[in-house]
């Protein structure tokens, strides 16, 4: 556990001494969200419509933005190769650095939607589902990355690639994530698809590192 | 242990394998075209006229075949895939390679297919139904599962990525599937519902389980005869493969 921890620690301290990078995710979030209204048109009944499928997909390509940095520079100094040879389990370490892109590139997201939220009018109690929902969805995000991210570790035309891998297997969150808020809007109940997306991302939780990790090896050997 | 018992693990070598591929595929062929021959024959002369859709629906001879297969060689390309993984023979990752340009044809097939079915029948090229979503995201998935082997210039790590890929992927195309479909029930935006099929003549029926017969057999001799290729390809520097093109 202690290792978790300091690999958590690491990878945040690396991060905040290079804060552009962070920042330029978040920002994409921002500018793709506002791009929106821009080429539909101001209308607020429509906005209000299809704000949590902007938000949802504008959160999806953000996280996908950070996700060749979280093995790449490990793996070009040689740090990975480091962690493979450790005494602790590799597929603890890279929990932890899953871990610390979470709390880099998706909390920023979860944290950001509400204010996101209210340009595309939509009242309260939809912020708060939206919100509950990403701090739901965007952990599952990084997960599920982790593994195509470690997949294209090194690989020609990796970034362009990474996003073929990875949006497919993003479906089943945004399906459940962005529903959440439109069952609320819609006067439904939200339950089903909260406990789904929770259910797969214990599900995620237990594969992925497990399946990051294997193709960690691969990619090392 | 008398000595007829085939050695199976023979053929998890490529030396092994290429021969014995190569007996095969003339079979498979054969098999597909008779298949193939019949089933047409079935489809196209046999098989009544439907009297809601007219002559157009004699597209689901090749639609519905097309669409089982895409299904089906993605669960043997992720067979292959876990075999290799777990018991590091080479061609096991030589077989899923092959069969995923096959199985991502079937894919693009079953999409086009219903593309032209749907046109006359519902008015719209595309809609967003369930069945034609995920069908249109397992063709990403075999997409993805070419574009990631064809990045990897080492083979044995681009048979290993691609089985971790694969066997991904297997995992997901189940919540795939009911998050679709659940997505599909809660917009209720299309009135087209594709689940009452209605009771098929036994004729249709017959033409499509021989036509279903003969997408199968091509689907093996064609990933049969790709499989020879790869061997070829990768075992190009020993001894034996240059005595088998003399």
């Amino acid at each position: 556990m202690n290792a978790l921890l300091a690999t958590v620690r690491r990878d945040i301290l690396l991060a905040l001494r290079r804060k552009s990078e962070v920042l330029t995710a978040v920002f994409f979030f921002v500018i793709v969200t506002s791009l929106f209204p821009l080429g539909i048109g101001p209308e607020p009944a429509l906005l209000k419509k299809i704000a949590p499928g902007i938000l949802w997909v504008a959160a999806l390509l953000a996280t996908l933005l950070g996700l060749p940095r979280l093995f790449a520079a490990d793996h070009v100094d040689g740090t990975l190769e480091q962690m493979a040879l450790s005494p602790s389990p590799l597929g603890l370490l890279v929990a932890g650095k899953i871990l610390a892109h979470w709390l880099l590139c998706g909390l920023p997201l979860v944290l950001l939607a509400p204010v996101l939220g209210l340009q595309f009018d939509l009242d309260a109690s939809a912020l708060g589902i939206l919100t509950l929902a990403l701090l739901l969805g965007t952990p599952l995000l990084s997960l599920i990355g982790a593994i195509g991210a470690a997949l294209t570790l090194g690989v020609r035309g990796g970034g362009v690639l990474l996003a073929l891998l990875v949006l497919p297997l993003y479906i089943p969150a945004l399906i459940f994530g962005a529903g959440a808020v439109e069952a609320h809007i819609a006067g439904l109940d939200i339950g089903g698809h909260l406990s789904l997306l929770a259910a797969m991302l214990v599900l995620a939780a237990f594969f992925a590192p497990w399946a990051t990790t294997a193709a960690l090896r691969v990619a090392l050997e | 242990m008398r000595q007829s018992i085939i050695h199976w693990f023979k053929f998890a070598s490529p030396q092994g394998f290429y021969p014995l591929a190569g007996r095969m595929i003339p079979w498979f062929w054969a098999a597909a075209a008779i298949f193939g021959i019949s089933g047409l024959w079935i489809s196209f002369f046999v098989a009544p006229t439907d009297a809601q859709q007219g002559e157009g629906y004699r597209i689901i001879f090749i639609h519905v075949p097309a669409s089982w297969m895409s299904m089906f060689i993605y669960l043997v390309m992720a067979f292959w895939a876990a075999l290799g993984l777990a018991l590091n023979t080479r061609v096991s990752g030589m077989m899923a390679q092959a069969l995923a340009p096959t199985g991502a044809l079937m894919a693009a097939l079953s999409l086009w297919t219903g593309a032209f079915w749907g046109k006359p029948m519902w008015g719209a090229w595309w809609v967003w139904d369930a069945r034609l979503t995920s069908e249109l995201i397992l063709f990403f998935l075999y997409l993805g599962f070419m574009a990631l082997q064809a990045a990897i210039d080492d083979p044995r790590r681009a048979d290993k990525a691609g089985a971790i890929l694969a066997l991904v992927g297997v995992v997901n195309i189940p919540i795939i599937y009911f998050s679709v479909k659940w997505w599909n029930t809660l917009h209720q935006g299309s009135t087209i519902n594709l689940n009452k099929a209605p009771s098929m003549a036994q004729t249709m029926l017959w033409g499509m389980l021989l036509m279903a017969l003969a997408f199968w057999m091509y689907s093996i001799a064609v990933a049969l005869t790709r499989v020879r290729a790869i061997i070829l390809e990768r075992e190009r520097h020993t001894e034996w493969v240059k005595h088998a093109l003399e």
